[in-house]
């Protein structure tokens, strides 16, 4: 790992908020480079100081009385909130019931009218995925960059057996794969890396439904792209360029053959 | 339909469940409402108001974590309170310039801190600008993990570690200049 990228995960690093990989990455670059490790030295100096000497400000008793009997006298006061809204009458029930069967026809009856495709909502979907993996929570499970190790490491973990293409001689390191969960279903994360950037690819499969090329949005700084291929259906996510990208997305969908074992 | 129990709960039981959950995390609200607002008796002002709407909105806690639950009122209830009556510290403006790359400096900065005493960090702390201020004690006092500090805050998830990042900075920063003034 480069000084650059150990300095700007440093804190997720203390903070114990980085996945395995990430963080034996960062101990092994530190034991080698004395100016992150000086740093790291003196961000941990920092952290003693806070927890030791910064103030913690306890309640005083005379707090607590107060907020207590605050809190009693409204209760007194006003009926329990709770108790009120969950008791409706039972004409409005039926008003509600009228009403949300309205709703729910003009919903189905008038298709794309103010809301978002299920298409839209699964990538603003994929997106978060994409960008949780490589925050706090962890980029893979199984890190990994050999294929023959990531494909049957979901064995027994998925009801499909997913495609784990090799392209590292085209500069698209596998860096591992993740269990992660969309579209109502365990689906497969396998994770690629080309220079600094991150690439979350999803799988699963999709009974019946027809091949589809490639669709493409853009948000929040990163592309999404998305294909259905052979029953199985792919979202790509990552900040790389859209062009890197679709060289990506081009070598995944060449990949002879697909296997869709079910 | 039978009623749930739990939500037909009356009044006087309401207040008990009440006061089960959310009153033992006093000292949580209390202390972040005194980072936040800087003195004693605004905290505690703070600290109730906050506990009434609380109770209000208890019907909505839907259980998990009551402490974050809690925490996020108090802080937007203090922010409220800091609009009308500190606008000026909502709006100060994260220098950017002085978030310079890491100096290498020539005296290790932790030795440097290792002699930074209580007064000094408490002073450095209130001087932080306010949202750097929260997540720092979120995090160090309350160790609060990101996710929670993400939903407490309303702080993307993605900027967490990068707005700890910065605040710490900031601090070290802080108590370096403090610690080069002594003679």
């Amino acid at each position: 790992m480069s000084c650059q990228n150990t300095q700007k995960l440093l804190d997720g690093y203390l903070d114990g908020e980085l996945d395995l990989v990430r963080t034996m990455e960062i101990e092994g670059h530190l034991r080698e480079c004395p100016v992150c490790s000086e740093l790291h030295a003196s961000h941990r100096a920092l952290r003693s100081a806070i927890r030791a000497g910064a103030p913690y400000f306890k309640s005083s008793a005379g707090l607590q009385r107060r907020v207590r009997s605050a809190v009693r006298k409204i209760g007194k006061a006003e009926p329990a909130p709770r108790a009120v809204s969950w008791r409706p009458p039972w004409s409005w029930a039926g008003v509600a019931a009228a009403l949300a069967v309205v709703v729910l026809l003009a919903w189905r009856l008038l298709p794309n009218v103010g809301r978002p495709s299920a298409d839209e909502l699964l990538a603003q979907d994929v997106l978060s995925s994409h960008i949780r993996s490589l925050m706090a929570s962890h980029l893979t499970d199984v890190p990994s960059a050999d294929q023959h190790t990531v494909k049957p490491w979901f064995n027994g973990k998925l009801d499909f057996s997913p495609p784990v293409g090799d392209f590292t001689d085209e500069g698209f390191v596998l860096v591992g794969g993740r269990l992660d969960y969309l579209a109502d279903r365990p689906v497969a994360a396998l994770v690629y890396q080309r220079r600094k950037h991150f690439i979350n690819l999803f799988v699963w499969p999709v009974a019946g439904q027809p091949d589809a090329p490639e669709r493409i949005t853009t948000r929040q700084g990163y592309n999404v792209l998305h294909w259905t291929r052979s029953g199985m259906t792919y979202w790509v996510a990552s900040d790389l360029s859209l062009r890197e990208l679709q060289e990506f997305v081009r070598l995944e969908q060449n990949r002879a053959p697909p296997q869709a074992s079910p | 339909m039978p009623p749930n129990p739990v939500l037909s709960l009356e009044g006087e039981n309401n207040v008990g469940s009440f006061e089960q959950v959310v009153l033992p995390h006093l000292d949580a609200a209390y202390n972040l409402a005194r980072w936040l607002t800087g003195n004693d008796q605004d905290a505690e002002d703070m600290v109730q108001e906050a506990y009434l709407r609380a109770f209000r909105f208890f019907g909505g806690f839907r259980g998990g974590d009551a402490r974050a639950w809690l925490l996020t009122i108090v802080r937007n209830t203090c922010y409220t309170w800091l609009q009308q009556n500190r606008r000026q510290e909502l709006t100060t403006e994260f220098d950017e310039e002085t978030h310079s790359p890491e100096s290498n400096s020539s005296s290790p900065e932790a030795l440097l801190l290792q002699q930074v005493d209580r007064q000094m960090l408490h002073q450095a702390l209130e001087e932080l600008p306010l949202r750097f201020r929260e997540v720092l004690v979120l995090r160090e006092l309350e160790g609060l993990s990101y996710k929670e500090i993400a939903d407490v805050t309303s702080i993307p998830l993605g900027t967490v570690m990068s707005s700890l990042s910065r605040a710490r900075h900031w601090l070290r920063q802080s108590l370096a200049r403090g610690l080069e003034k002594e003679p």
